[in-house]
């Protein structure tokens, strides 16, 4: 692994429990670069999402610490923390109330940008997430899943944050529309260059999308790897997680 | 003397009655919405507070209105002027469903929007002004509704105390034996709590969010 200096966020020895003493996540130890995409990957319980949702804060950790372009997540302030990363996740969570161009533009509105700014950059990222400016005063409950996830996209990168997390982004599409929007994730982040942490369950997913593809089981680092290396493992547990994968790919049926 | 011939020469009467029922019920309600909207939002901050607060405001709705009209009498200030006296009984009656439904309003935001707010970094204060009051506004509306329509009933009551107001109208024809006094008394409180209904309901639809169809 390189230099631990270099890397935007990093997981040091970080583990979670609930309030009940259940442990969701156990010494994780874990690095994304700048310009990467890091994608956790695990089943459903497996801790991913809370690991992502350590690194803004959302959730707390019990012990350990996350660090943020090198210093600790406690030593930021909270505010300024959210505003440096943005967030993508399943539900999209836009606001059902703002038309889409004030969803896009709350944060850039709540850094105080004057309003030709900010018009500019919803026209700006619309066009970078391949939707037309014809929606942006249009709601959200009048868009379609797909143009809603894009939406989502773009209004994590609104502010230009130098980090983004993302969690199950693309989930809830249908599958050619997720392979659509994959597709232009890639181009995109060649463009951008952010730094990426990417959770999903979707094995297809990981190989496509990351630099590296960390493994969770039950709140604890499996591997991490590339996904060349992640492919050819012997780890059992991740032989398992590309084997239930193999299992299900069409190309398979009938030869079975 | 039949229930048209008394109005028709008791008209301005019946329209100052009207006034000052308008204003008794306006002004507690208006106080009402000022102590119960904040301490709704203070109970989904503090978990802790829910149940005491509630729960008073729960007894306070079962003391009978005659009795708590009576005992509001002795307080300093607030018992010199029967007017004053209906307003804290009527803003006391109205606390619970606004508490109550401001409350319910915010607890029913969808957590993906709040979690998703946080996230953005917006402050305890600006997801409560831009994200969680607007898109509790039509529950909170609806708590509004309920205490005006209750309002304008109990505050027929408060003219037993010289607190004026439609009420006066209702207790003369009582005590008189005339239906046609007491009707003119009724017919407006009840025609002023149907219009409130439908207004305060039309703005709840408008404020409701929007919703995929």
């Amino acid at each position: 692994m390189a230099d631990s200096a270099q890397a935007a966020v990093q997981f040091c020895d970080v583990s979670y429990n609930l309030a009940k003493g259940r442990e969701i996540l156990y010494r994780l130890n874990l690095a994304a670069f700048s310009g990467e995409i890091l994608v956790l990957l695990g089943r459903s319980g497996s801790g991913k999402t809370t690991a992502l949702k350590l690194v803004n804060r959302l959730r707390e950790q019990s012990s350990g610490e996350v660090l943020v372009d090198g210093r600790s997540t406690r030593t930021w302030n909270l505010i300024q923390l959210r505003r440096h990363i943005g967030y993508a996740i399943q539900e999209v969570g836009l606001f059902p109330h703002f038309t889409i161009a004030r969803n896009i533009g709350l944060v850039p509105e709540l850094e105080n940008w004057a309003k030709e700014k900010i018009a500019a950059r919803v026209e700006e990222l619309l066009k970078l997430v391949g939707l037309s400016s014809d929606i942006s005063s249009r709601y959200p409950h009048q868009l379609s899943g797909g143009q809603r996830q894009r939406v989502g996209v773009a209004r994590a990168l609104a502010a230009d944050p130098p980090i983004l997390l993302m969690d199950e982004p693309f989930g809830a599409l249908d599958p050619l529309t997720r392979s659509d929007l994959q597709r232009e994730f890639l181009l995109l982040q060649q463009k951008l260059q952010k730094t990426i942490i990417f959770v999903t369950h979707d094995l297809h997913e990981a190989l496509l999308l990351g630099s590296q593809i960390a493994l969770l089981e039950d709140g604890k680092l499996v591997s991490c790897s590339t996904p060349e290396e992640f492919v050819r493992s012997q780890d059992p547990l991740v032989r398992k997680y590309v084997e239930a994968f193999a299992g299900t790919d069409v190309r398979k049926r009938g030869r079975a | 003397m039949n229930f048209w011939s008394f109005v028709s020469q008791n008209r301005l009467e019946i329209a100052s009655l009207t006034a000052e029922h308008l204003w008794i019920v306006s002004i507690a309600t208006l106080l009402a919405i000022v102590v119960g909207v904040p301490l709704g939002v203070l109970i989904t901050r503090k978990p802790a507070l829910r149940k005491p607060v509630i729960a008073i405001a729960n007894i306070i709705q079962t003391i009978p209105s005659l009795a708590l009209f009576g005992f509001l009498l002795p307080a300093p200030w607030i018992g010199e002027r029967a007017g004053r006296l209906a307003i804290l009984a009527l803003m006391l009656y109205s606390l619970l469903p606004m508490i109550r439904n401001t409350y319910a309003g915010i607890a029913g935001v969808d957590r993906a929007i709040i979690e998703a707010a946080r996230a953005m970094g917006l402050t305890d204060w600006q997801l409560l002004y831009k994200v969680e009051l607007p898109l509790a506004a039509s529950v909170i509306l609806a708590g509004i509704r309920i205490a005006v329509v209750i309002s304008i009933g109990l505050a027929t009551i408060a003219a037993a105390i010289g607190a004026g107001g439609l009420g006066e109208l209702i207790f003369r024809g009582l005590t008189m034996v005339n239906n046609a006094v007491i009707l003119a008394g009724a017919i407006p409180a009840a025609i002023m709590a149907l219009l409130a209904d439908v207004l305060i309901g039309w703005l709840e639809k408008r404020f409701a969010p929007p919703r995929e169809a």
